[in-house]
């Protein structure tokens, strides 16, 4: 608003100082922002973090890469996805396969060691088979989502099923995979999940070093996806988008199809959310049902609500300070923490829908519609 | 043949279970677009309802018929409360009622936590309802008769209130068009609220009749709307028959795909079989006709 040319009878009041800042400066304001970002998370938290703190903020920042995407189906598309669990789940699965075979060929075996537990036979069964292969398995983490998401979004999107319905569907989506996987148990280690996961491709996972390693590529991920992100908010297509939020119809009018934005928007999404997941697991060292279930996909999307859902820096911000509350509730006080994570979701989304990243708007507002001089001119 | 009999009274009776959890939210779905994601813990209300009312009264058939109205009223205080607390400031934005509701029944559910403990509790079935009869080779279980026929009877008294009641012409009336039916003097948003009531003490009934075939814990509500949910995106929302057909028909699918394969996978072909089917009626199984864009 700063840069729209003021009413004459009004600039002639005030002071120089408020002038419009250099657009020079504003040009630098996002890419100095982020420059700063990349500053804090790849120079100044390894140098001052413990091991321990930096492994958690590693599990903290594959959250933030979940809540990127949610911050583009939800925050700007208007798709309220609640099963970006499957997701980060197939990206988790993917990369824990191709790791548990891993450590099953370090040892001279053929079979993870949970199928030697649960296992009824001793084959491999044929869809683990090529995950054997590092390349096919880092490449299934992020197109093995977006073919599942390209499949539901392409039948659902198509045929105009929105709003609620989509996210009930989606939400279905979350309740039956885990319930597959839950059901499986010799080939996906059950409610379990895969657990134990020793070296990360050829990297022992119990050494701080290579703990640290990991912690690098997660931040590095997430600030790359941020930036990509960021292309994509401000592109032709990042307009269309919203406008396909705000007025689905008009948008359809205009002779685009909003399908087809939409289902840009949900697989790419989920392509984030399988990456997040594959990188979940040397974080973190497991992958289980319970970490992406229905209430657990539900959790993806309230870290970008508090923080501000249309917001990137918001939406990210958010999922790590929500990680963060939780993971430091939740231990000592794990009645407290249900407690403030239900109280979020009511205040936040229902209070304040533009998330703390709109707090300073919202209170100048109401600020400038409380003040009596302003009432009485109007 | 007795094998298919079997697994179809099964299915009847997980439709009938269902159909009782779907009525409600086919109301206050259809009334306010809103998913109401507490639903479930309305649910779990009226099973703890049952539970505290059977430690006072020592008759487990006095207790049962006594704790159905009793649930009605408790559950449906609670609806009305979260509707005139939240969701009436919240109806222009169904999806985050959807989130805002998820918020309350986290809390609501760590309340049981607290008062009643995480463990699940149980309570006994009267005796009449723990027999089963046998006709023709088929099995049927005195409890899930008995749901089947609550369940019945819930659609019925709700049908027979929609069509003949002032209160369901008004109800109609906002379903079909909230503004016009404003505009014609209808106080929508009491119309709303006594919605609420009924559709969220309909849980409550839901509750007394899941004590019968499970156990009564924190998070029982969750394990089942899920698929409640799905009823009324299927059966859509402007009339109940929708619902009715749609919770007897998954009900069915899902046993008789559970007696062929296993419970897992007839989750996930259920869910693809949904996805097919929107494919031919987008909007549900029923729907208004309008000639509204939306």
């Amino acid at each position: 608003m700063t840069t729209t040319t003021p009413l004459a009878g009004k600039t002639a009041t005030k002071p120089p100082v408020t002038e419009p800042p250099a657009p020079f400066l504003e040009r630098f304001r996002v890419p100095g922002a982020f420059l700063l970002g990349a500053l804090l998370l790849l120079g100044i938290a390894p140098l001052v973090l413990s091991d321990f703190r930096l492994s958690l903020l590693a599990k903290y920042l594959c959250y933030a890469i979940v809540a990127v995407g949610v911050s583009l189906a939800w925050g700007r598309g208007g798709l309220l996805v609640l099963g970006q669990g499957v997701f980060f789940g197939l990206g988790g699965y993917a990369m824990a396969m191709h790791l548990k075979l891993a450590d099953a060929a370090v040892t001279g075996q053929t079979l993870p060691d949970f199928m030697q537990l649960y296992g009824t036979g001793d084959a491999l069964p044929w869809w683990w088979k090529p995950f054997a292969d590092p390349v096919f398995a880092l490449a299934a983490t992020v197109l093995l989502p977006m073919a599942v998401a390209a499949l539901l979004g392409f039948f659902v999107f198509r045929r105009r099923v929105k709003g609620a319905y989509f996210a009930i569907l989606s939400q279905a989506l979350a309740a039956a995979f885990a319930i597959w996987l839950v059901g499986q148990q010799a080939n996906t280690g059950g409610t379990n999940g895969l657990t134990d996961i020793q070296g990360f491709f050829g990297y022992a996972l119990d050494d701080p070093v290579n703990q640290r390693m990991v912690y690098v590529v997660v931040a590095a991920v997430l600030l790359v996806l941020m930036a990509a992100a960021r292309q994509l908010f401000v592109s032709r297509y990042g307009e269309l988008l919203v406008a396909v939020r705000d007025s689905e119809e008009r948008v359809r009018f205009l002779g685009y199809d909003p399908a087809n934005v939409k289902l840009v928007a949900y697989v790419v999404a989920a392509g984030m959310a399988g990456l997040a997941g594959a990188l979940f697991v040397p974080a973190v060292g497991i992958i289980s049902p319970a970490l992406i279930g229905v209430v657990p996909s539900i959790g993806f999307v309230i870290g970008a609500a508090v923080g501000g859902r249309a917001s990137l820096l918001g939406a990210v911000l958010g999922a790590i300070a929500v990680a963060w509350t939780q993971s430091t509730l939740s231990d000592a006080y794990p009645a407290a923490w249900t407690y403030l994570q239900g109280l979020l979701f009511v205040v936040a989304v229902g209070f304040l829908p533009g998330g703390l990243a709109s707090l300073v708007t919202v209170l100048r507002r109401k600020r400038r519609t409380h003040n009596p001089a302003t009432e009485g001119a109007a | 043949m007795t094998v298919v009999l079997n697994q179809s009274f099964t299915g009847i009776s997980i439709g009938a279970v269902l159909l009782l959890i779907a009525l409600g939210l086919t109301l206050t779905f259809g009334q306010m677009g809103v998913i109401n994601m507490a639903h479930g813990e309305f649910i779990m209300a009226g099973a703890y309802t049952t539970y505290v009312l059977q430690q006072s009264v020592s008759g487990a058939g006095v207790s049962l018929l006594v704790a159905l109205p009793l649930a009605f009223l408790v559950a449906g205080a609670m609806g009305a409360l979260l509707e005139w607390l939240l969701i009436r400031r919240l109806y222009t934005r169904p999806l985050d009622t959807l989130l805002v509701t998820w918020g309350v029944s986290l809390m609501l559910q760590q309340l049981a936590r607290d008062v009643f403990g995480a463990p699940n509790v149980q309570t006994t079935a009267p005796d009449l309802l723990t027999g089963h009869i046998t006709v023709g080779g088929v099995t049927l279980a005195g409890n899930r008769l008995f749901i089947l026929g609550l369940a019945l009877l819930c659609v019925l008294a709700l049908t027979l209130i929609l069509r003949l009641t002032p209160l369901g012409r008004r109800i109609r009336a906002v379903v079909q068009n909230r503004d016009l039916a404003e505009v014609s003097g209808i106080a929508t948003g009491r119309v709303d609220r006594t919605t609420f009531f009924i559709g969220s003490g309909l849980a409550g009934v839901a509750g007394v009749a899941l004590t019968l075939v499970g156990p009564i814990g924190p998070t029982m509500g969750t394990n089942y709307i899920v698929d409640a949910f799905l009823v009324v995106v299927v059966g859509g929302i402007a009339q109940l028959k929708g619902s009715v057909i749609t919770a007897f028909a998954l009900g069915v699918l899902q046993s008789v795909l559970e007696y062929s394969t296993t419970v897992s996978v007839a989750k996930v072909v259920v869910l693809v079989a949904i996805v097919v089917f929107l494919q031919w009626r987008p909007q549900g199984l029923y729907t208004l006709r309008t000639r509204s864009l939306a």
